[in-house]
């Protein structure tokens, strides 16, 4: 009973790190390409943050399953032709089912290929862990990714077309801020997030210090 | 070595150096694994991402050629303008861009005139796009941008504002396309451009001219070999 309980708490665990304590964007601060460059508009945050879901999720599974059989000399090169060929899968699909979305996202569906996020996750937990565990770290990475991405897209659409998933929010009175939905806008957007991070992960650490030293 | 470091590493100390044999065939077997899957998504996808491209086309000519019901492409064929020919996209060659234009027919099976596309490098990168000739009265009748990565909010006013789209509605084509500013318009082969986006105005009066010197004597020659309107082109 009591394996399970643990059993259970280790997949939530690796789900959740990912999610918030070692979010890759706010925390690792990894695939910063896409995270600046698509989230113009929720709608390419989102489609960017499932793109790279599957490709995570899937390639994950793969390492995960021959990490045996792959020999360590070429490991990483074994990496990469499995991510290339689900970023390709990717880059197809996209193409042939929502066309729109495929011409805005452009050169960086296929640039997820070099997303430090997916190859980080292969080397550091896909090809030591067994597969159920590494199908969580996948799910909570990309949960997190995603998640960022949406976090800077909407406010990005917001306040730049005054829309969201094209919908318009707001009358004719309102003055797009055209700058957020330029490049400078992602930066902006990440800075501001980034230090709202931090904030908070400092003072959580401080609190808990206090904590300790009550205790 | 520490302890710590033999934690970190201990299948290498202990694992033999494998044959360069093994390595070849693991990333050989990985790689044909690869190419299957590649193959199958692409026999998959690549007739529906053919039949969007060519829905988006269709869509762009029947919105530069108003009334437009059926269209052929031609292409240049040894200085000449010939209609491709559907085989032709069996063909390997049909891979590589081709420069085509597309003649549009209303529902009497009567040319209205030829939808073009060009690019012209505006003020972030190249703008593509589509316009509608009517080679009867010599005028542009349509215009469309299919792509553009102009400025949020200034540039892109050159597909998002009306004022601007009806300059096309019926511009002439002789003498050159002039650009002008705004409600200074008085000849029919003036455009007025947009304000705070006179680059990207004049790329788009830059590619018309552009794409009428390519194309204009073709088209001429084209109608007169096919006998299309012989008798109105010469009342």
């Amino acid at each position: 009973m009591n394996k399970l309980v643990e059993y259970k708490n280790q997949n939530a665990q690796e789900f959740l790190k990912g999610l918030w304590d070692e979010n890759p964007v706010f925390v690792a601060v990894l695939g910063m390409c896409p995270a600046l460059a698509v989230t113009n508009t929720a709608i390419n945050s989102l489609a960017m943050g499932l793109a790279t879901t599957f490709v995570l999720l899937c390639s994950s599974i793969l390492v995960s399953t021959f990490k045996s059989i792959i020999p360590k000399q070429v490991r990483i090169t074994a990496y990469i032709i499995i991510i290339a060929t689900f970023v390709t899968v990717v880059d197809f699909a996209l193409a042939a089912f929502t066309p729109a979305i495929h011409k805005e996202l452009g050169a960086f569906i296929a640039l997820i290929v070099v997303n430090c996020l997916i190859l980080g996750r292969q080397e550091a937990f896909a090809s030591k862990n067994p597969v159920g565990l590494s199908i969580m770290d996948a799910l909570g990475m990309s949960a997190g990714f995603t998640f960022a991405m949406l976090c800077i897209g909407i406010p990005r659409e917001v306040l730049g077309s005054g829309s969201l998933f094209n919908i318009q929010l707001f009358g004719d009175s309102f003055e797009p801020w055209v700058v957020m939905i330029l490049p400078p806008g992602g930066f902006f957007m990440l800075g501001f997030l980034l230090l709202g991070f931090n904030w908070y992960s400092q003072k959580k650490k401080e609190r808990a210090l206090i904590k300790q030293k009550l205790n | 070595m520490t302890e710590e470091q033999s934690k970190v590493l201990p299948d290498l100390i202990e694992e033999k150096e494998p044959s360069s044999f093994r390595l070849i065939l693991a990333l050989g077997i990985a790689g044909l694994m690869s190419g299957i899957i590649l193959v199958g998504i692409f026999i998959y996808t690549n007739p529906m991402i053919k039949a969007n491209k060519e829905a988006a086309i269709k869509r762009a000519i029947f919105k530069v050629l108003p009334g437009c019901e059926t269209y052929t492409p031609l292409k240049l064929d040894d200085g000449k303008l010939i209609e491709k020919v559907a085989s032709d996209d069996n063909k390997e060659e049909s891979d590589k861009e081709e420069l085509l234009i597309y003649a549009g027919y209303n529902t009497n099976k009567e040319l209205i005139g030829f939808a073009i596309p060009g690019d012209e490098p505006g003020f972030q990168d190249v703008i593509g796009a589509i316009f509608g000739y009517d080679d009867k009265e010599n005028v542009i009748i349509g215009f469309e941008v299919l792509e553009s990565k102009e400025t949020p909010g200034l540039g892109d006013k050159i597909f998002k504002d009306a004022d601007f789209q009806t300059n096309f509605s019926a511009l002439a084509v002789e003498p050159e396309i002039v650009p002008v500013k705004k409600g200074e318009k008085q000849n029919a082969n003036e455009v007025e451009t947009i304000t705070g986006a006179t680059i990207s105005s004049k790329a788009i009066v830059k590619l018309l001219n552009k794409s009428m010197g390519v194309w204009q004597t073709n088209i001429d020659e084209y109608i007169k070999e096919n006998k299309i309107r012989v008798s109105e082109k010469h009342e």
